[in-house]
């Protein structure tokens, strides 16, 4: 398949991540749209090692051919560290006020 | 060599010594033991100041060095002494007089508590040190110490009564005018420094060194000199202090606002008369400031009331005889004329104590009278001194003042005639006071009548010796046309040039002539003026001018000391802390008025602070496309 | 070796220590009596190191250089030489005059006060000390930093302002120093160690003399440089912290600040910005002096206006100062060791002010000079004291100070008769609001604000007395101290040409 439909596709996704991020309140939509945006860059990334390893560079030493992809699992080993650490903090957001509503944490205003 | 000038440091020391011990030991010691040691170290230098004057006499001279005082490669002051014939001279006059002033004190200030009675003699003592410092110092940094140093204790003894706010105020204005003209004198130090890189007497004065210096620097240099002058020496425009200073005890008004003190500026006048006598401009300055300095105050001096204030008046107006005859080159005559005044002066103001005492602190001469009959040695002593200022022939003063008068007829008719004119004011007012104060019927209350007494021994004695002085004193320099040899000519003619002023003998009979009648008329005008002496109604015209003392305060008030308050108070209320320290908070203050406006980018809204990440990076990936 | 027991690193370390054993004291009189033994100690100390100044003989007692940071360039060099002689000297006699002064005042937190008060100690000493430029820069913080708790935390009512004022003031100028110390930094040369390390720039105090700098970039580093030494020392006009500071701070902070740390402005401007920029210097001479002698006249009449007699005395200072920074810009022999002499009697001076000062107001509680009077009656000794302290402050023949102006005179004199004359006035004016504070305070009648207060006391007594035997002796004979300053002074001159 044409590299483009790829990059089309994690490009949308990234930007649904965006803006999910910006215009949702509840803290769990804003952690799974963050999440979407690290998906969207873990399916580029596997795209164009896909793309890489079928170029004639790549192919002339096999050894380097899956290298990117080792970065996705480093990223999704990041990402479930994330999760642990952005749930738990969640969660005490919400039992400390009983809400998951990232504008109600306002304080730093005044 | 002679043994007398390795000890000459002790002529200073000495008072110093009693000053320290009248000053540390003020609580312990007895007011008899202050009063004697206090007189014996002043003695002690007097021994001391006689031997040495025995030794210049005979032409031996030196410069004693004592330790170096500031040792730099391009400046060199030493500590040293010199002695000569003037510093000698000055020497004997200060402990002399000093001596017998003393002496006086301690039956004067007897009523003081025993620690103040030991801090005046302190203070007195002090000044005695500093003055011989002034005089003895062998160069102009040496006799610069000296001369803040009398400064000083003429404040604090100005102020001995510092409980009175208006004595305070005197001593201040005193110190505070001082230091005027002491300005004066130490820009001409660094004038001197810049052009010869010395202070040292006899470098100054060396033919080589005055050579280096142009005409504008010796101007220049002698008219800083002779500011310092008049700040010390209380001419115009820095006179008006000395009338003030009568704020202190009147034995002090006697050694240092009359003997001494006042003639320091006539000492270093005469001390530097080789720089003097090469700067033409700077003679006739003095020359007129001296002149219109005599004229002024003996004008002023005609109608005052208080007895204190005369005899400060006329010292003013003297001290301006003295500048005229610096002004017109005679040194010698300026010189004369400080031992006569000196002499009698003292006496007067002495005289005045007496009577002050026998008063009970009473200083206004409207309220005397008829004071002979009560106390006859003072009233006797002091008709001699007013014998001796009004230039009687045979009194000393007659000798002295009929020199510079001779001195400036030589120059112009018109100075002489003004000269002449200010000494037959001298004699007027001179006896105006007496006649008011010593002769009549009394006029003071009863308590006071019944008070009234001749003084102690210890006061009396020298009230004579000083008579004897003013008696005498003229003797020592008869001018040859009297068929005398002037003594003190020839024996200050090693320091000071003499100057020979082309009048034939005939002239000067003339001269001496036609001053002792018009003083004689003067002298019987006031006896007819004031002989049956009535308290006069409130003067009208002139004579109230005359009263006020021209106004001079109020116009300084008015012309110096007002702006200056008002440039202070601009300074402290609008520049100091309207402009600079509205500009240093004005920056404060901006940064916060700034902070807050930012503030509104903080809004604590965690989606605003992404949504501003987000155009961060979009923002920053452009700049990289761009790029 | 003699590098165990350096002078300099007795210097530093010994307050350091004592400060230590301060904030640890358990006991309150413990932190005070801790305090004023080693800082006598220091003295000691202090006192000794005049009698080793040969350069050849005690070069290792005078001199140490550890390695800090190589690879920057940067050691820690300290070094006594003749300035800092007399300025540790200072700080040295300093210290145990206000300790003893203040011993009667109590302080809450006496354990912090006074660790605090020592550790700006080291800092002041390591600033007279440092012979490289990032040390000196660290000491230059070092003294400031205890300064500002000190401040805030003992002060007047007033003085979370006034020392927020303080630090910010001199804290922007440090860091504009610190801006230009990394820039001349960056055109030094390269400095090799004796392991063979080189590093490419060095803050060596000699590489910063010799950095290759245009003239352009002289004059920007000058400014920088000179402002925050502008602002320590302070002149006009950016004195306007220093009587606030003065006014707020506890009155033995004031002592430290009025007596020694202005004098680290003058000591950067001497043993670093005129021998780092000596072009820029001759450049800008005429501004400096033309600043500093107005401020002598304008502080000397803001302090004619003063009704507070603490900030009365920190005008007068900032008139003092300015004399003697024009003196530093006058750049002649005379003129340069008249500042080196009033460095030193200048500290003497207003620190024996302000202890006359303390003991006044701790007394009545007022500063006010309206409302003092007659204190000559109830308190004879004091009065004599502060007459002959205050004299010697105003520069009275035969007082320390006298000779300082004399020569600081001399040399602006030397080099621009006007500025001279104009800085004259100063002396005038400095008569007139000394006498009139002391007239007002001292003279007169006794008031009820006056009535109770006592005589000095016998530790007061001793601590004046050795201000006044200090003042005397330089006064009658500067010789010793002129002779300790002059070497250094020829070669600063020799920098100039």
């Amino acid at each position: 398949m044409d590299i483009k439909a790829y990059i089309a596709l994690s490009l949308s996704l990234f930007i649904i991540g965006i803006i999910g991020v910006l215009i949702r309140r509840n803290a769990i939509i804003i952690f799974m749209c963050i999440e979407l945006m690290l998906n969207a860059v873990n399916l580029l990334l596997v795209a164009f090692s896909k793309m890489h390893a079928l170029s004639p560079v790549a192919k002339a030493s096999l050894d380097y051919a899956s290298d990117a992809q080792i970065f996705v699992f480093f990223i999704m080993v990041v990402a479930a560290a994330e999760v642990t650490v952005g749930l738990a903090i969640i969660v005490m957001m919400y039992r400390n006020v009983h809400t998951v509503d990232v504008n109600f944490l306002n304080r730093l205003k005044n | 060599m002679n043994n007398i000038f390795k000890l000459i440091w002790l002529i200073p020391v000495l008072p110093l010594i009693g000053f320290l011990i009248n000053g540390l030991g003020r609580k312990s010691l007895s007011k008899k033991t202050s009063g004697i040691l206090a007189s014996a170290v002043i003695l002690g230098s007097f021994i001391l100041s006689l031997l040495t004057f025995i030794q210049v006499n005979q032409g031996v001279t030196s410069n004693v060095h004592l330790f170096n005082f500031i040792h730099l490669n391009s400046l060199k002051v030493a500590f040293d002494f010199k002695i000569d014939q003037l510093s000698v001279l000055f020497l004997m006059i200060i402990t002399g007089v000093g001596f017998l002033i003393h002496v006086y004190s301690t039956a004067y200030m007897h009523e003081e508590e025993g620690k103040d009675f030991a801090k005046y003699f302190a203070y007195l003592n002090l000044f005695v040190f500093s003055m011989l410092l002034l005089v003895m110092g062998g160069n102009y940094l040496i006799m610069f110490i000296g001369w803040e140093g009398v400064g000083l204790c003429s404040y604090l003894l100005i102020g001995y009564w510092f409980r009175n706010t208006a004595y305070t105020n005197a001593a201040k204005k005193a110190f505070v005018m001082n230091r005027i003209g002491d300005l004066g004198f130490l820009l001409a130090l660094f004038w001197l420094i810049s052009k010869i890189g010395t202070v040292q007497y006899d470098e100054v004065f060396d033919v080589a060194n005055l050579a280096k210096l142009s005409n504008i620097d010796i101007t220049g240099i002698t008219l800083l000199l002779f500011v310092g002058a008049t700040g010390k020496s209380a001419q115009i425009p820095l006179f008006t202090w000395l009338p003030d200073a009568m704020a202190g005890p009147t034995p002090v008004s006697a050694l240092i606002h009359a003997a001494t003190m006042v003639t320091a500026g006539i000492y270093m006048i005469a001390r530097s008369n080789a720089l003097f006598s090469l700067a033409h401009e700077t003679q006739t300055v003095i020359t007129i400031v001296g002149l219109a300095t005599a004229l002024f105050a003996a004008s002023i001096a005609i109608k005052q009331n208080d007895i204190k204030k005369i005899l400060a008046y006329s010292t003013v107006s003297q001290l301006g005889f003295m500048f005229l005859a610096l002004g017109t080159g005679n040194y010698v005559a300026a010189v004369f004329h400080v031992l006569t005044h000196a002499f009698f002066k003292a006496l007067m103001f002495l005289g005045s104590g007496s009577v002050i005492h026998a008063m009970g602190g009473e200083q206004d001469i409207r309220k005397m009278g008829g004071l002979h009959k009560h106390m006859k040695i003072t009233s006797i002593t002091f008709f001699i001194g007013c014998l001796a200022i009004a230039g009687i022939p045979g009194f000393s003063g007659f000798f002295s003042k009929d020199e510079i008068l001779a001195s400036a007829f030589s120059h112009s008719v018109v100075l002489y005639s003004i000269a002449l004119f200010t000494a037959l004011l001298t004699a007027f007012y001179m006896f105006r006071l007496y006649i008011i104060t010593f002769t009549g019927t009394f006029r003071g209350t009863n308590d006071q009548k019944h008070h009234l007494h001749e003084s102690p021994k210890a006061m009396t004695i020298p009230l004579l010796i000083l008579a004897l002085l003013s008696i005498i004193g003229g003797y020592i320099g008869v001018p040859e046309a009297l068929g005398g040899h002037h003594y003190l000519s020839a024996y200050l003619s090693p320091v000071v040039e003499s100057v020979e002023h082309h009048l034939t003998n005939s002239t000067e009979y003339l001269l001496m002539g036609l001053s002792t009648i018009l003083v004689l008329v003067a002298i019987l005008y006031a006896w007819v003026k004031y002989k049956n002496y009535q308290i006069e109604p409130e003067a009208k015209g002139l004579g109230k001018v005359l009263q006020n003392k021209w106004y001079v305060d109020e116009l300084y008030q008015k012309i110096i000391v007002n702006p200056l308050n008002a440039v202070a108070n601009f300074f402290n209320n609008i520049i100091e802390t309207k402009l600079i320290d509205g500009a240093v908070n004005g920056v404060g203050k901006g940064i916060n008025y700034g902070s807050r406006q930012l503030r509104w980018l903080q809004s604590g809204q965690v989606g605003a602070y992404v949504l501003l990440m987000v155009i961060g990076i979009l923002i920053l990936f452009f700049i990289q496309l761009i790029l | 070796m003699g590098n165990y027991f350096t002078f300099p690193d007795l210097l530093i370390w010994l307050p350091i220590l004592a400060g230590g054993f301060c904030f640890f004291s358990k006991k309150d009189k413990e932190a005070k009596r801790t305090a004023i033994v080693f800082s006598i100690i220091i003295l000691g100390v202090s006192v000794a190191t005049l009698f080793f100044t040969d350069s050849v003989k005690h070069l290792n007692l005078n001199y140490v250089n550890y390695i800090w940071l190589k690879y920057l360039g940067a050691t820690y060099y300290i070094g006594i030489d003749s300035t800092g002689r007399m300025l540790t000297l200072l700080t040295a006699i300093g210290f145990p005059i206000v300790l003893i002064a203040t011993s009667n005042t109590t302080f809450k937190k006496p354990a912090n006060f006074y660790g605090l008060l020592m550790l700006t100690q080291a800092g002041l000493m390591g600033v007279f000390l440092a012979m490289d430029a990032l040390t000196f820069y660290f000491f230059w913080e070092l003294a400031l930093i205890p300064v500002y708790f000190l401040s805030s935390q003992w002060g007047g009512e007033k003085r979370i302002q006034a020392t927020f004022k303080f630090f910010v003031y001199t804290f922007a100028g440090s860091l504009l120093m610190l801006i230009g110390i990394i820039y001349v930094y960056m055109h030094t040369g390269a400095r090799s160690f004796e392991d063979g390390t080189i590093a490419n720039h060095s803050f060596a105090l000699n590489s910063f003399y010799n950095a290759q700098l245009s003239a352009v970039e002289q004059n920007w580093l000058f400014i920088l440089f000179f402002i925050a030494f502008a602002i320590k020392m302070p002149i006009f006009p950016f004195h306007t912290w220093q009587p606030d500071a003065y006014d707020q701070s506890p009155t033995a902070v004031t002592m430290i600040l009025s007596g020694i740390m202005v004098k680290m402005g003058l000591f950067g401007v001497i043993r670093w910005l005129i021998p780092m920029f000596p072009a820029a210097s001759i450049h800008y001479r005429n501004v400096i002096m033309l600043l500093s002698i107005i401020g002598i006249v304008y502080a000397s009449c803001i302090a004619m206006m003063q009704d507070n007699i603490k900030r009365l005395i920190a005008y007068s200072s900032i008139a003092h100062i300015g004399l003697m920074c024009a003196a530093i810009f006058a750049m002649n022999q005379i003129s340069i060791q008249g500042v080196m002499l009033q460095m030193f009697n200048h500290g003497i001076n207003i620190i024996g002010m302000w202890v006359v000062v303390e003991i006044i107001e701790r007394q009545t509680g007022i500063k006010k000079i309206s409302q003092l009077s007659g204190l000559a009656t109830t308190a004879p000794t004091l009065t004599i004291f502060f007459i002959i302290i205050a004299l010697a402050n105003i520069a009275l023949p035969l007082t320390n100070a006298f000779t300082g102006e004399f020569l600081m005179f001399s040399g602006i004199y030397n080099y621009n008769t006007w500025f001279a004359a104009i800085a004259g006035i100063g002396i005038i004016l400095s008569a007139v609001y000394t006498l009139n504070m002391i007239q007002k305070v001292f003279y007169g009648s006794v008031n009820a604000a006056t009535a109770e207060v006592k005589d000095i006391s016998w530790n007061e007594k001793i601590v004046l007395l050795l201000i006044v035997g200090i003042i005397f002796f330089i006064g009658v004979y500067p010789q010793p101290l002129i002779d300790l300053t002059s070497g250094e002074i020829n070669d600063l001159l020799l920098r100039i040409k």
